[in-house]
């Protein structure tokens, strides 16, 4: 893992402080409200329904246990003992007094934690895959170029008050475990025929109101110029962008109204006149923290385990577990663990403080001190032996941590909807439970197979409806929460948009309609087509059919 | 009561305002340093330049300073404008005045500056700033100041991290 040096740590304390400053001025009523939130909002505190929401950044992803035991303290101490993981990789405090923001902030510097660029219009957490440095499938670690980033774009002079929001996604793998497809910026890094490493560069993906899949602007940008090829593509938006009306102001918006190609030629021609050498990162510095990513210390083992395999034969908890929650590692006699925040009636994403020290305390065990945080609200033990597998997943049982839906029905991404959130519609947490209960048998859930179900509680999309399998997002009727299905999205290599499935349906007809809907896939897939597989070779009528027939 | 802040050396200061800001419809005044708006510059300006007075000119966050490539040598002062504090168009013409085309004059923020913007502003180019909050030089400075270390290189002459670590 990257560790903080000692500028890192400056940066960290001196925002810290200048935030105690304007906090200061707020409370003893120096500043108003009005004049505050400007400032607040770049510190990532948001006013909420009922409080203050505290959201921090986990950069691309990737937390210490001592990290994680310093987000559970916060939680506890600051918080009603739990917090939220988001599809940004971040965590949440819905609970949280403005007067104890300041000593939050003190309190997460001291382990390279920090909510900088977590809200505002400015480059925000980088997403990077979860499986980095573990999966097999990966040409270069990902973590390295998403800390190029970090830095590059931490305080940056003139991209920190963009047109709207910019999100990056960097994956080295030609699975997509990042959805960089949907994101303004989506890396993907190659080695083209030569073996030189580069960045299949795409833009202009986004969820929201009017969502785009990106589009490839480079085929293949040399991995040394990502930074100067970036600042040319943030400047083109900055200048360009619209800033007459927030929903039209992503670069979304712009690269679709120029056109890929109009759109590239005004990179490029920017591009062109930027002193490159300055601004992209010296070889010294890239090696610096590339060391940081350096391979660790694996042991060497077989590929089978004899431990593991006698206790799977003889656990059936565990054998579904590691069917379902386990991917393979790079190195033999390891796996990558899925732990799960999706156990049935919970909240999606939440994390109780005992559980983040449990987590932190498996991973510091037997997971070489780390942990992962997925978009799709789960965290990630990446590096554990097989043999140890059986004390993992029985450690995560016993808290609850165990369930073993890894992108199945039941491993539903939800944001928190109007439960917490001033912008929603509509509740989201409470579908993602009711549609919970009508998949109660896991054997169930793992006959139905892949099946990524995403809710919204409005319009702006946290949830990512949108490239749900089937996507579900809340809308506002006359005052009632109802609730619009799409089927067939894909956040994935694959990416597409869903489409819509027929009139929105009121909130005690969901979780039924979704039952139907998998009922309908299951009576008409061929082979072991995922759901989506299914959509897509047969197209929505017969959903449609079988949803609203069931209306009258 | 100066209005005006400037940037020198690291330090902030008081400075006396001896421009005058041409609005839109205004007529020029008969003497004096003036601020032209771009779109009065090209046809006004050289008129008053042959008098031996001083002419800057003031752009809005969606004038493209590329427009000023003849004028560079001319200018005394380029004002940008942040209509809104959140309109952030000015920064990237301030960097493009001092990265691209050289520019060593006077840049100085004008519209809603507020002391929060302003290490942005001098990392982007600025040396002179019209606060709408109030702020004085010292506050302003403190701003400048409060971060110890920058992870990027910009229009100023601050090293970055990456150049620190070299040391």
């Amino acid at each position: 893992m990257y560790l903080y040096d000692e500028i890192d740590r400056d940066m960290l304390a001196d925002r810290a402080s200048e935030f105690r400053g304007q906090v200061a001025r707020r409370l003893s009523g120096e500043i108003t409200e009005d004049q505050f939130k400007p400032l607040r909002l770049m510190n990532g505190l948001y006013l909420q329904l009922h409080a203050y929401m505290l959201r921090v950044s986990v950069p691309y992803g990737s937390l210490s246990p001592v990290q994680l035991r310093a987000l559970a303290a916060v939680s506890r101490k600051y918080d009603k003992g739990y917090g939220h993981f988001t599809t940004r990789t971040n965590i949440q405090f819905h609970w949280i007094k403005l007067k104890d923001t300041p000593d939050i902030l003190d309190e997460l510097a001291t382990v390279g934690l920090h909510a900088i660029q977590t809200s505002g219009n400015c480059i925000r957490n980088i997403t990077a895959d979860p499986y980095a440095g573990a999966t097999a499938d990966e040409v270069d670690d990902p973590r390295v170029w998403s800390e190029v980033l970090r830095q590059w774009s931490t305080f940056h002079p003139e991209f920190s008050f963009l047109p709207r929001k910019f999100k990056f996604a960097v994956t080295a793998s030609p699975k997509d475990r990042t959805a960089a497809k949907a994101h303004d910026i989506g890396l993907v890094l190659r080695r083209n025929r030569d073996g030189v490493l580069g960045f299949e560069v795409m833009v202009g993906g986004g969820m929201g109101r009017t969502p785009h899949i990106a589009s490839t602007i480079r085929e293949h940008l040399p991995a040394d110029h990502l930074l100067s090829y970036v600042e040319a593509v943030l400047r083109v938006y900055n200048r360009h962008g619209r800033r007459d009306n927030m929903y039209k102001a992503r670069i979304k918006i712009l690269v679709a109204s120029l056109g890929i190609d109009e759109f590239r030629r005004q990179v490029d021609a920017v591009w062109a006149l930027i002193e490159q050498g300055e601004i992209d990162l010296p070889p010294s510095e890239l090696a610096r923290i590339r060391a940081a990513f350096a391979p660790l210390n694996f042991e060497s083992l077989p590929a089978i385990s004899p431990t593991f395999e006698a206790e799977r034969a003889n656990n059936p908890a565990l054998a579904r577990f590691a069917r379902n929650n386990l991917r393979p590692h790079k190195q033999p006699g390891y796996a990558i663990v899925e732990v799960s925040l999706k156990a049935p009636g919970a909240t999606p994403g939440d994390a109780t403080a005992e559980q983040m020290e449990l987590i932190a305390d498996l991973g510091e065990r037997y997971s070489l001190g780390d942990v992962r945080v997925t978009h799709a609200q789960n965290l990630v033990l990446p590096h554990v032996k097989l043999d140890d597998l059986p004390a993992v997943h029985a450690a995560l049982a016993a808290a609850k941590l165990a369930t073993p839906n890894i992108d199945l029905v039941t491993d539903i991404i939800a944001c928190p909807g109007l439960d917490y959130c001033a912008l929603a519609n509509a509740r989201a947490i409470s579908v993602a439970q009711d549609i919970g209960e009508k998949f109660t048998s896991p054997d169930k859930a793992e006959l139905i197979g892949e099946l990524k179900i995403k809710i919204s509680g409005c319009i702006n999309a946290c949830g990512h409806h949108h490239v749900g399998h089937i996507g579900i997002l809340g809308v506002d009727k006359k005052g009632e929460e109802f609730y619009q299905l799409t089927l067939g999205g894909s956040g994935a290599e694959d990416a597409s948009l869903g489409e819509m499935l027929g009139p929105a349906l009121a909130y005690d007809r969901v979780a039924g309609a979704v039952e139907t809907l998998v009922d309908t896939y299951l009576s008409v897939r061929v082979g072991d087509e995922r759901f989506l597989d299914t959509f897509r070779r047969v197209g929505v009528a017969p959903f449609k059919e079988a949803v609203y027939a069931d209306a009258h | 009561m100066p209005t005006l802040i400037k940037l020198a050396g690291g330090t902030a200061a008081w400075a006396d305002d001896d421009f005058v800001m041409v609005g839109l419809e205004d007529s020029v005044p008969l003497s004096g340093k003036v601020i032209l708006p771009l779109s009065r510059y090209a046809a006004e300006a050289p008129a008053i330049l042959a008098q031996g007075r001083k002419v800057g000119v003031r752009l809005e966050g969606a004038d493209e300073v590329e427009a000023l490539a003849p004028f560079l040598a001319d200018l005394s002062v380029i004002a940008l404008e942040f209509s809104k504090f959140r309109d952030g168009r000015s920064f990237s013409s301030a960097r493009l005045l001092r990265e691209r085309f050289g520019y060593r004059g006077e840049i100085r923020a004008v519209g809603e500056v507020l002391r929060e913007l302003a290490a942005f502003m001098m990392r982007c180019g600025f040396d002179a700033f019209e606060p709408t909050d109030g702020s004085t030089p010292e506050e302003w400075a403190a701003t400048v100041h409060r971060y110890r270390h920058v992870y990027q290189r910009a229009a100023d002459s601050r090293a970055p991290a990456f150049v620190e670590r070299e040391a």
